[in-house]
């Protein structure tokens, strides 16, 4: 399957923190295909695991495969659906989407707004705030009662739209596109020689407090950890000292949170393989599956490397598919010689 | 039926640039129409004689045309600058998928990452300054090299039904659209309505209903019956004042008695009363006097008996409405009735 159509598949399936089952196994499908071995455990992370030519070590990939979501929290007499966010929301953005409510049936439905025409002029300066939002599916309030409960999950239903020059807009993309490049990664490992275990982890529940990767990292006890994640990309207005632009490659970052060592080897790597990446500096650990990656069993060296995206946390989360497969271009090869950076790193 | 409509929402017609849903319409009227035309303005006209001299004229109208916006700018980054075309809340466009020019060039509008914001910037909607259409182009120039300042660009919706509910775009008024194709569709080969029916499909309702102003002088009709995809307000209101559900869903079509431009004639409001209750249709009354129609520029040139009968929708000019089957079924099926037994008018 090509690295578009995976993509495709990977942000149309349905994933919010604590229900990962439709994510989970079309992501070890991908996995199965390239890997020797693939599994979901009892939590929902996936494993592939790729055995190496002495296998004298592990790399695992942490890449979360949850997405933000909505949770049923109410539904009135007339059947209107009231919720509560799962992960972290702009309530701005929430207005006038499609969402598809997971109950026994899947719903369709749109988060409810009033039209100009019925309006008063002081309505347009406030947001409504998400309590009192709503969900209209037009239903019966008979079939509503039938077939959604109080804490069925709810998705935006959007599907991934191609735009120019390589990008694509779609939810879900933070952090499916994550997982995109482990599969990528995968591919590009079916070419190359490399001496210890690979292991790739789409991690559950990272929005909600980075657990998965907690839970995997400890079961795994691997030498070296990577996270992939995505990271801020440019957009009108936004602080150029906060984001990176799409298209100029995957960034690699730097900060506490990441072992300074195979940080500045990847980076080497990069240079002398002529492979655009950039930079972002993260003074303070948090944010990333690498908050507990980092910390978990005796302790792991994690490095960290991020896809650029537009409009985090909306429906239309931008990426340029060039720095995905940048990305595992460079992951490929630092895999094939971590044995060796390890060593020249080791304390 | 619903195939219809389902062509009928999907297609671009911006106001101003109606070209492929003109296209759309003509194509699904031509065997149920005597003839067809458009004019200068880009309003669309089929003709359907019953074949007695000097038979009334009713004119049947709905508007064709639909909110969008216009791109008038583009950053030296490749993002589109644009201008709303007829009445959005800016409010409803952030995050949010569109589709521009004859291409229908895919793009969105983005928003900062809540992780960016501070706390107060959530509190106040994202002014239509900060908004800006990204299709994905690397720079100006590849920008302007896929899209060009004037062109039009609308909501990437497409419709679809769930149950008995149509979701779509722009059922203001492809709502109506529909409708009077199922008054041109809606007779028995050895059926006549019993008056000559003019339908026209207007363009520019959304920015003055432009389009219908040159029609009185153009067609003189006797009568004029517009169809519209109209506000309906049965929903939950956080500030729980009274909003005057304008109009409900699944009680079936509403007559309007009075809006912003028009008062219903009164003889035509009893007609169609009569025959919704002959004809067991449900059917209720537009209950807020906001809005205006095409009708407005029409009836008081030379004073022409008018009314207004609409479809309820709920979230017009947003990217996707809500419709209930049935009510359309039964604007269709009252607006059919109504002129057969037109002779009770007249």
């Amino acid at each position: 399957m090509s690295t578009r159509e995976i993509l495709r598949s990977l942000t149309e399936s349905s994933g919010i923190s604590g229900d990962e089952f439709e994510a989970a196994e079309v992501i070890r499908k991908f996995f199965s295909q390239y890997s020797d071995e693939a599994y979901i455990d009892k939590f929902n992370n996936v494993y592939g695991i790729k055995k190496g030519a002495k296998s004298n070590g592990k790399i695992m990939f942490a890449s979360h495969l949850d997405q933000i979501g909505l949770m049923v929290n109410k539904i009135d007499k007339n059947g209107f659906i009231y919720f509560v966010p799962i992960g972290g929301h702009d309530p701005r953005v929430l207005l006038g989407q499609n969402v598809e409510i997971q109950g026994k049936e899947k719903i369709k439905g749109i988060i409810g707004s009033v039209p100009p025409h019925l309006q008063k002029p002081k309505d347009r300066k406030k947001v409504t705030p998400l309590d009192d939002l709503y969900i209209d599916t037009g239903l019966k309030a008979d079939f509503i009662k039938e077939n959604v409960s109080i804490g069925d999950s709810i998705i935006f239903d959007t599907s991934c739209v191609k735009l120019k020059d390589d990008c694509y807009a779609s939810q879900a993309m933070d952090n499916r596109a994550g997982v995109l490049v482990l599969i990528e990664v995968l591919k590009v490992l079916s070419n190359l020689k490399h001496n210890w275990d690979v292991y790739m982890v789409g991690t559950c529940q990272e929005e909600v407090g980075v657990r998965g990767a907690a839970m995997s990292a400890y079961e795994i006890k691997p030498n070296v950890g990577v996270v992939i994640d995505v990271t801020f990309g440019f957009s009108p207005g936004s602080n150029k000292y906060e984001v990176v632009k799409l298209g100029n490659g995957g960034t690699i970052a730097m900060g506490p949170n990441f072992h300074p060592g195979l940080t500045d080897k990847i980076k080497k790597l990069a240079e002398n393989w002529e492979i655009k990446y950039q930079e972002t500096f993260i003074p303070r650990p948090g944010g990333t599956d690498a908050y507990s990656f980092q910390i978990s069993g005796e302790g792991v060296p994690v490095i960290q490397m991020g896809i650029p995206l537009r409009y985090m946390h909306t429906t239309v989360e931008t990426l340029n598919l060039k720095d995905i497969k940048r990305m595992a271009k460079i992951l490929a090869l630092f895999v094939s010689e971590v044995d060796k950076y390890y060593k020249e790193v080791e304390h | 039926m619903i195939d219809l409509l389902e062509k009928y929402s999907n297609a671009f017609g911006v106001s101003g640039y109606e070209d492929e849903i003109r296209e759309v319409i003509k194509e699904s009227l031509k065997d149920n129409v005597d003839s067809i035309k458009t004019d200068f303005m880009g309003n669309l006209y089929g003709y359907k004689k019953c074949g007695e001299k000097n038979a009334k004229k009713v004119m049947v109208i709905a508007h064709m045309d639909e909110i969008g916006f216009m791109i008038d700018g583009v950053t030296k980054n490749g993002f589109l600058h644009f201008r709303r075309v007829g009445g959005i809340d800016p409010r409803i466009l952030v995050s949010k998928r569109v589709l521009i020019g004859k291409d229908k060039i895919p793009g969105v509008l983005g928003a900062k990452p809540i992780h960016l914001q501070n706390r107060s910037e959530w509190k106040k909607p994202i002014p239509m300054q900060k908004l800006y259409i990204d299709i994905g182009a690397k720079n100006q120039k590849k920008a302007k090299s896929y899209i060009s300042k004037g062109d039009y660009a609308t909501f990437n919706t497409k419709f679809e039904m769930q149950e008995d509910v149509l979701f779509g775009k722009a059922f203001d008024d492809r709502a109506g659209c529909g409708i009077i194709t199922e008054i041109l569709r809606g007779l028995e080969d050895d059926q006549h309505y019993p008056v000559d029916i003019i339908a026209v499909f207007t363009v520019q309702e959304e920015v003055g209903l432009r389009g219908a102003s040159v029609l009185a002088e153009r067609e003189k009709p006797d009568y004029v019956i517009a169809f519209e995809g109209t506000t309906a307000g049965d929903v939950p209101d956080p500030e729980k004042r009274d909003q005057s559900p304008s109009t409900q869903m699944r009680k079936g079509p509403s007559i309007t008695v009075m809006d912003r431009t028009t008062i219903g004639f009164r003889k035509l409001k009893e007609h169609f009363e009569r025959t919704a209750e002959k004809n067991n249709i449900p059917y209720q009354y537009k209950r807020s006097v906001t809005g205006g129609t095409d009708i407005g520029v029409i009836h008081t040139k030379g004073g022409i008996p008018s009314i207004v009968i609409s479809t309820p929708v709920r979230y017009i000019h947003a990217p996707r409405g809500i419709m209930a089957l049935e009510d359309y079924k039964n604007t269709a099926n009252l607006a059919i009735n109504g002129l057969k037994n037109f002779k009770e008018v007249l």
